[in-house]
C-alpha cells in the first residue's frame, strides 16, 4: 500500500522533475543532460517575446484577480444570509460559471464581443475615434467572470462559519454596522479574500484556452508557450516551464497557508 | 440605508459581470447555432436546423470524446481510489495533510507544461528507448490515443483523489471493526461496507474528471499530435480556423448538452447512493 502510494507520487511529480532537471542542460538538446548551466534561463529572460508575453499574462493576471476579489467578496457578504429568487438566481449563475467548460466560454465570448463590437463600432468610431477590440480588456473579464465565482464561494463558505455573537456583541457595544464589519468581520474573513485573490492570480496566469479565443491580438505566456511547443521543444521553454511552475507553487503555499489559518479561526 | 438597499448595491456588479460576460455569451452560441455561415467566414442570420443536421460531419471527434474521457475518467478512478483510501485509513495524521496537498498542488500548476512534460518522457528518447533495452524495438507512444490517456490521467488524477478521499475520511470506522468482530473476512468487509459508503466521493470524482474532459483541448493538441482530436480540438478549428460560427456553435451547444446528460444521470445515482454537498471543495 505504501509502495503504491510512493509510486502515484512519482507519477505524479517525475515529469515535472524532469523538465526542471534539463532546464538547467548545457547542450542544445531539449531531451537530453549535457552539463549544467543557467545559460536557458538567461536566454529565456533576455526574449523580449518571453518577456513581453509575461509582462501581458501578469498585467492580465493581476487585475482580473482584484477585480474578481473585490466584486465576488461584496456579491459573497450580500448573498450570505439571503434566502428567495435572487439567491436562488446568483447561486445558479456562480453553478453555470464554474461548470461550463473552459472552451466553451471561450467561443461564446470570442463570438458575442466580436458582434457586440461590430455593432457599436461604427457610431463609437465616429463619435470618439475610437474602437474596440479583443485584448486585455477582454481578456480580464472573462477570467474574472470565473474567478469571482471561485471567490464567491470561498468567502461565502467563511462567512457562513462566522460566530454570529461577536457581531451581536459588537452592535450591542455601540458599533455601527459599517464598524462593526471593519472591525469585527472583515478581519475574520480576510484569509479566505485573500486565498481567493491567489487561485484568482494561479488561474489566470496558467490559464491557455479561454485566453487563445478571447486575447486578440495580445500573447500571454501560455499561448507563447502553446505555439513554441508546435514548433518543437527547446531547453528555453524548459526554463521557461520551470519558472512558470515555481511561481504558481509559490502562490498555492501561500493560499494553502491563508485557508488553513482561516479554518483554524473558523474553529476557535 | 436599508438593508436590502445594500444587498442589491452589493451584488450589481457581481450581476452585471455574469449578464455581459455569462448569459450574453452563452446566448449568442444559442442565437448562432440556428443562423449560417457567411461567405467571408463568421456568421449570418438565418434560421435554420442545417448546424444541427450537419453534426455527423464531426462525429469522429465526438466519438473519441465520447471513448476517451470515459476510459480516462475510469483509468484515474481505479489509479486514484486506492491512493485515497491510503491517505483516509493509512496515513498517520501527522503527514495527512502533507501528502493531501502534494496531490491538490500539480491540480492547480500549469496544465500546459505538465502535458508538455510527456512529450519528453513518451517520445523518441524517453520510454521507447528504455523499452529498446530491453527488446522492444520501435515502439510508438506519442500522438497515440495511448499518449493521451495518459495526459488525462497525469492531469485530472488530483480532481478525483480529493472527492473520493472525503468520503473515506468521514466512514466511521467502528462499522468496520463490528464487521471484523462479527468474523467478516477483509475483503468483504471492503466490498459491503467501506465501498458502498465511498460511492458519493466516487460518483462526484467521476463527474468532476469527465465534465471537464469532455472540454478538453490541450493534452490531444499536446499530445494526440492531431491524429487523436477531442470535441475541443474541432471547436478550435472551427472558430479560429476554417470561421464556421454557426456549425461551431451548434457543436458547442450539443457539447454543452451532453454535458448536462451526464450531470443529470449523476444527480440521479447520487440520490441513490446519498451523497453530501461538501464533497466538491477542492482547497
Amino acid at each position: 500500500m505504501k509502495l503504491y502510494a510512493w509510486a502515484v507520487y512519482a507519477f505524479l511529480y517525475l515529469p515535472i522533475g524532469i523538465i526542471a532537471l534539463f532546464s538547467f542542460s548545457a547542450g542544445r538538446s531539449a531531451s537530453q543532460m549535457q552539463g549544467f548551466s543557467l545559460q536557458w534561463y538567461g536566454r529565456a529572460l533576455n526574449n523580449p517575446f518571453v518577456m513581453e508575453a509575461l509582462w501581458t499574462s501578469v498585467r492580465v493576471a493581476f487585475l482580473s484577480a482584484v477585480l474578481a476579489t473585490v466584486v465576488g467578496t461584496m456579491a459573497a457578504l450580500a448573498l450570505t444570509g439571503m434566502r428567495g429568487r435572487t439567491r436562488k438566481v446568483f447561486d445558479l449563475l456562480v453553478q453555470i460559471a464554474v461548470m461550463i467548460p473552459g472552451i466553451v466560454i471561450g467561443i461564446a465570448t470570442l463570438i458575442a464581443l466580436v458582434s457586440v463590437f461590430d455593432l457599436v463600432n461604427p457610431w463609437l468610431e465616429g463619435l470618439t475615434g475610437w474602437k474596440l477590440s479583443l485584448g486585455s480588456g477582454s481578456l480580464i473579464a472573462a477570467h474574472g467572470l470565473f474567478t469571482m465565482s471561485l471567490v464567491v464561494l470561498l468567502v461565502r463558505g467563511r462567512m457562513e462559519t462566522l460566530d454570529g455573537a461577536l457581531i451581536e456583541a459588537s452592535g450591542d457595544l455601540g458599533a455601527t454596522p459599517m464598524g462593526t464589519f471593519w472591525q469585527v468581520t472583515f478581519p475574520q474573513i480576510l484569509p479566505a479574500i485573500l486565498a481567493g485573490f491567489l487561485l484568482a492570480f494561479t488561474f489566470s496566469f496558467d490559464d491557455f484556452i479561454i485566453a487563445f479565443f478571447v486575447a486578440g491580438a495580445e500573447t500571454t505566456l501560455p499561448i507563447y508557450v502553446f505555439s513554441s511547443i508546435r514548433r518543437g521543444v527547446t531547453p528555453e521553454i524548459n526554463a521557461i516551464g520551470t519558472m512558470v511552475m515555481a511561481a504558481s507553487l509559490l502562490m498555492l503555499i501561500v493560499a494553502q497557508l491563508l485557508l488553513r489559518r482561516s479554518q483554524a479561526q473558523a474553529r476557535r | 440605508m436599508t438593508q436590502s438597499r445594500a444587498r442589491a448595491l452589493l451584488l450589481t456588479p457581481a450581476g452585471l459581470w455574469y449578464a455581459a460576460m455569462l448569459l450574453l455569451p452563452l446566448a449568442v452560441v444559442l442565437i448562432f447555432s440556428f443562423g449560417e455561415r457567411s461567405a467571408i467566414g463568421g456568421y449570418a442570420p438565418g434560421f435554420t436546423f442545417e448546424q444541427y443536421a450537419n453534426l455527423p460531419a464531426r462525429f469522429a471527434a465526438f466519438r473519441n470524446t465520447l471513448t476517451l474521457a470515459p476510459v480516462g475518467t475510469l483509468a484515474a478512478l481505479l489509479i486514484a481510489y486506492p491512493l485515497a483510501y491510503f491517505l483516509a485509513v493509512k496515513v498517520s495524521p501527522k503527514w495527512k495533510t502533507m501528502l493531501l496537498v502534494l496531490v491538490i498542488v500539480p491540480f492547480w500548476t500549469s496544465i500546459l507544461i505538465r502535458s508538455y512534460a510527456w512529450i519528453f518522457l513518451l517520445g523518441g528518447k524517453g520510454i521507447p528507448a528504455l523499452l529498446e533495452v530491453i527488446g522492444l524495438d520501435d515502439v510508438r507512444l506519442l500522438n497515440t490515443p495511448f499518449a493521451v490517456l495518459v495526459g488525462i490521467v497525469y492531469g485530472y488524477l488530483p480532481l478525483m483523489v480529493f472527492p473520493i478521499y472525503v468520503a473515506l475520511e468521514k466512514l466511521d470506522k467502528r462499522l468496520l471493526e463490528a464487521a471484523a468482530d462479527l468474523g467478516t473476512p477483509p475483503w468483504r468487509a471492503f466490498l459491503q461496507i467501506t465501498l458502498p459508503l465511498s460511492m458519493p466521493g466516487v460518483l462526484t470524482g467521476s463527474m468532476l474528471v469527465f465534465i471537464l474532459l469532455m472540454g478538453e483541448f490541450l493534452i490531444p493538441a499536446i499530445l494526440g499530435g492531431g491524429k487523436v482530436f477531442f470535441v475541443g480540438n474541432a471547436l478550435v478549428d472551427l472558430f479560429l480556423q476554417s470561421r464556421n460560427w454557426a456549425f461551431g456553435s451548434a457543436v458547442a451547444v450539443a457539447l454543452v448538452v451532453v454535458m448536462l446528460i451526464t450531470v443529470g444521470i449523476y444527480t440521479r445515482l447520487v440520490k441513490r447512493f446519498g451523497a453530501s454537498r461538501d464533497d466538491v471543495g477542492l482547497m
